[in-house]
């Protein structure tokens, strides 16, 4: 099973996403260059953390530009699970494939800690092994993390049920507290908190079993055994 | 731009000429304070540089130290000083940026960053509290979008600091050995310019630096643009997997000017390279503004023929500038051309060695009457005096700055920031820790035993976290060193740092020298920074929670050392008294023993015992696991010291260790066969920090008051202030 890991110029998770979906989950992970075309026999693809363009005009609007985000959109439309996180979730935000906007902390400053969120929906490729409202202990990084929508917006997402994760504690001002959502068809999730940083123990100073259950929701999704 | 009269004369008799303008302003960059460290060199060369890890090669910019397992890891520090205090958020996002760019000079990834950063007072200086945010927010904005996580460091305010900044930025970066830059050249090789474009920013950068700091001179510090340099970062790192680079140098100091002279002089080689080649990002340059620009986020790489092309491939994939700016010849000489015409030629080995200096020490008389300072009277309640420790900038926590680097990127780190050392995971299953320390109130009142208790102090947290230290880099800051007083102290310093680490083994494996910090109101007090890693061939120790009834036991002897201590400079507004004093042998005992007890996995929380004391370590202890304890202080071995001493003496070479009461027996039993002193003081329960002399109560403090002080004064004095 394969899984195609986007690096934009200015992606800084890339290597931390590969290395969890390669040597931890054992995926075949592949890091792909955005100019270039999508592999063929990808199963997924995950769009990693960092500064694309430097966050330039506003994170991720310059990089939804991208080549390769046409053939992503065209991906998801068929179903392919697709995850976002962080930087990525703020591309999927600006190519339209996720609705609403990420907005700059409360704190107006960049804010690296653990924190917890819980999962609001387990139905999705990402979630299916978490139980419903299960806590995750996980980290965020970003200075532009606070997501928003307005009110038709909010109202929708959750009555299609496209909220995935909130969070516990008052994080960022985002609206509903909400850490990530889906599409309507549930394949495209995007979020802001770091799954690959939270799934191995001996980084995660709480408990890295929920975490490691988003990637085997994944492993479980493709079909394959964990 | 200048050179003294004598420099002029010793140039001229070495070139057999007068310079032209261009030539003399080469020179005049290149034989700055800033890159030549002609009144230091001297000296440095008594440190040790040798060990067993040390891998050294010409023209690295990096020390490097061989992990085992085909591995290496590679650490630099520098610092931004005079920049930074002018223009706090790009001086400390490019005292970043350029660290950062000596990492990749070796052909490693940097994998993190520690920073060391020091400000006036900043509860009464508003424009401390500007420099001070600001900076911050500098490395935030640079490492955050770099993706190296910023693990650790240490933050100092004092007036000395008042209208200045010191900004000192460490970098450490792991690669394979087979990948290490080699640093060779032959004739006919190509000499590229890759990375940001050259501008009018950062001119004369490093004369700027090598002055007393009496202007505010802008236009002397360099732009930061973090994408760029995350870009060259990757470019150069795949440039290297395709072996495309045979020898490499980042720009900084001095740029092209001193790029090419030191790369040419290290490798005996001779470069031409033609100006009119460069890419720049403003109209009319002058063939001297485009020698002498620090412009930032700019490498310069050798590589040949059979290898350009790729190199040119790799750099469009990312879309970053380069330009092929000269060719490598065979006879030494550093050729400047402009549209083909040659328009300076200078021998590099001359450009590149400025003539070292002889300058005058003596003893500052300061110094003996500091000593004598009369003691301060016991406060009536010692209760108050906690919380007023807890609430000091230099004592409160730190976690409004290091909230806002990302220190998880790269999921290496296992030990995070806000404890004592850092420790990050290599691919090869080891653990490496690393700790920066200084402190500019101990090496004021004694310049040797302060720097000596900054290398034991960063020893210390590096033991903390289960890593035993082999390398160390040092950072030695001080006024103008034409000051005989200033200059006694720096020389004080180098053979402080000398000693303990010849008898610590510890090789020193990189450093730099920052002079003439100095602004109108005087010189910084001496402030040499030590930097300490660590590798841990075992488990590494991350703080475990404490829970009821864990035992607290203290190592090490607590003596009357108060002089520079946060107890007497801010509670009592006393600078002065008796400098802590390490005894070398003694401290290389008990740290050998705690590393030994951590390795039998009997040790929950190992901590250092620094600034504050023990007072302010065991309340450490207790708010970030919210729970009390009891301290029985007549067990707290000690020189019959009264209470506050006993609280806040800064002694160095003391750990306090939190065990289970199971483990009691086996700790105390090894420490007593090692002949070390030590002591089961207490247990952790409640809610109260609790300090019983002889059954009597003598201080009580709420933790969840103490926790308040602690955690929230420094960002409520940065953020309602």
């Amino acid at each position: 099973m394969k899984v195609a890991v986007i690096v934009f110029p200015g992606s800084n998770c890339d290597r931390d996403m590969h290395h969890v979906l390669t040597d931890v989950f054992h995926l075949d992970s592949q890091l792909v260059w955005h100019t270039d075309e999508l592999p063929k026999n990808i199963d997924a693809i995950v769009l990693p953390g960092g500064f694309s363009y430097g966050d330039r005009l506003r994170a991720g609007v310059i990089a939804a530009h991208s080549p390769v985000i046409k053939d992503i959109k065209k991906m998801a439309e068929k179903g392919m699970p697709v995850l976002g996180v962080c930087n990525g979730f703020q591309i999927l935000v600006e190519s339209g494939l996720l609705p609403g906007a990420l907005l700059k902390n409360t704190s107006l400053n960049f804010m690296c800690k653990w924190t917890e969120i819980i999962v609001k929906n387990n139905t999705t490729p990402f979630t299916n092994k978490l139980k419903l409202n299960q806590r995750i202990p996980i980290a965020i990084a970003n200075g532009e993390g606070r997501y928003y929508a307005d009110d038709a917006t909010l109202k929708s997402l959750k009555k299609n049920n496209q909220i995935v994760f909130t969070y516990v504690e008052e994080v960022n001002g985002a609206s509903l507290g909400i850490a990530g959502i889906c599409n309507k068809a549930g394949n495209v999730v995007g979020m802001m908190p770091h799954p690959e940083r939270s799934a191995e123990q001996i980084i995660n100073p709480k408990n890295a079993k929920p975490a490691s259950l988003i990637f085997e929701s994944l492993l479980n999704t493709l079909g394959v055994i964990a | 731009m200048s050179l003294t009269p004598q420099e002029s004369k010793y140039l001229e008799k070495k070139i057999g000429r007068k310079p032209n303008p261009l030539e003399f302003q080469i020179v005049a960059a290149e034989w700055s304070e800033h890159c030549s460290y002609k009144s230091s060199k001297k000296y440095l060369k008594i440190l040790p540089k040798e060990g067993k890890r040390v891998i050294s090669g010409p023209g690295y910019d990096s020390g490097v130290l061989d992990v085992g397992d085909g591995y290496v890891v590679t650490v630099h520090i520098e610092s931004h000083n005079h920049p930074s205090a002018v223009e706090p958020y790009g001086g400390a996002a490019t005292g970043v940026g350029g660290v950062i760019r000596d990492i990749l000079s070796a052909g490693t990834r940097p994998i993190a960053i520690l920073d060391g950063l020091r400000f006036g007072n900043i509860e009464k200086d508003h424009h401390a509290r500007w420099l001070f945010k600001n900076a911050i927010r500098g490395i935030a904005d640079y490492g955050n979008c770099l993706g190296i996580p910023t693990v650790g460091g240490e933050i100092e305010f004092d007036k000395c600091f008042t209208n200045y900044a010191l900004v000192d930025v460490a970098a450490i970066g792991f690669g394979k050995k087979e990948n290490l830059i080699r640093n060779r050249a032959q004739k006919g090789d190509y000499v590229v310019l890759i990375g940001g474009s050259t501008g009018r920013d950062g001119i004369g950068g490093s004369q700027f630096a090598s002055d007393n700091l009496d202007a505010d001179n802008r236009s002397a510090v360099q732009i930061p643009d973090p994408f760029i340099e995350k870009l060259v970062i990757e470019v150069i790192l795949e440039a290297r997997n395709q072996k495309c680079i045979k020898a490499m140098k980042d720009l900084g100091g001095g740029g092209l000017s001193c790029a090419i002279s030191e790369t040419a002089d290290a490798l005996g080689i001779g470069i031409e390279l033609d100006l009119s080649l460069v890419h720049k990002r403003e109209q009319n340059m002058s063939p001297s503004e485009l020698m002498v620009s620090e412009s930032q986020e700019r490498m310069l790489v050798i590589t040949d023929l059979a290898k350009l092309t790729t190199l040119k491939k790799i750099c469009e994939k990312f879309r970053v500038p380069y330009s092929v700016i000269g060719r490598v010849h065979e006879d030494k000489m550093m050729e400047v051309k402009l549209d083909k015409n040659t328009i300076a030629k200078l021998p590099s080995q001359i450009v590149a060695n400025a003539p070292l200096l002889d300058r005058p020490s003596s003893k500052p008389k300061y110094l003996s009457a500091l000593e004598q300072v009369k003691k301060p009277t016991m406060p009536t309640d010692i209760s108050k005096t906690f919380l007023k420790m807890l609430s000091n900038p230099n004592i409160a926590s730190k976690h409004w700055v290091y909230s806002q680097y990302d220190h998880e990127v790269g999921i290496r780190t296992v030990v995070k920031p806000g404890g004592d050392g850092a420790s990050l995971r290599l691919d090869n299953g080891k653990f490496l820790s690393v700790k920066i320390d200084g402190n500019s109130k101990h090496c004021y009142i004694n310049p040797r035993e302060g720097v000596i208790g900054c290398f034991d102090e960063a020893c210390r947290n590096v033991i903390c976290t289960g890593a035993k230290p082999i390398g160390m880099v040092d950072h030695l800051q001080f006024g103008n060193p034409e000051d005989p007083e200033i200059f006694w102290t720096f020389k004080e310093s180098v053979q402080a740092i000398t000693d303990y680490a010849k008898y610590f083994e510890i090789p020193c494996v990189g450093g730099k020298v920052s002079l003439y910090n100095e602004t109108d109101e005087g010189p910084i007090k001496p402030t040499p920074l030590i930097g300490v890693l660590g590798l841990n061939e075992g488990k590494p120790l991350i703080p475990k929670k404490i829970e009821n009834g864990d035992l607290l036991i203290i190592v090490g002897i607590t003596k009357d050392e108060l002089g520079g201590s946060e107890y007497y400079e801010y509670i009592h507004g006393v600078i002065g008294g008796k400098c802590p004093i390490v005894d070398m042998k003694s401290s290389k005992k008990i740290q050998d023993a705690v590393l030994e007890l951590i390795h039998q996995d009997v040790i929950k929380i190992a901590h250092d015992c620094s600034k504050g004391g023990l007072g302010v370590g065991i309340s450490k202890l207790c708010i970030s696991n919210e729970i009390g304890c009891m301290i029985f202080v007549e067990k707290i071995p000690s020189d019959k010291l009264r209470l506050d001493e006993l609280l806040f003496s800064e002694t160095h070479s003391r750990f306090l260790l939190v065990i289970s009461q199971q483990d009691e027996k086996k700790v105390m039993s090894l420490l007593e066969k090692k002949g070390i002193t030590h002591a089961s003081i207490g247990d952790f329960s409640g809610k109260n920090m609790t300090f019983k002399e002889k059954s009597k109560i003598v201080a009580c403090i709420r933790i969840d008051k103490a926790q308040e002080k602690w955690l929230n004064s420094l960002e409520a004095l940065v953020t309602h202030g």
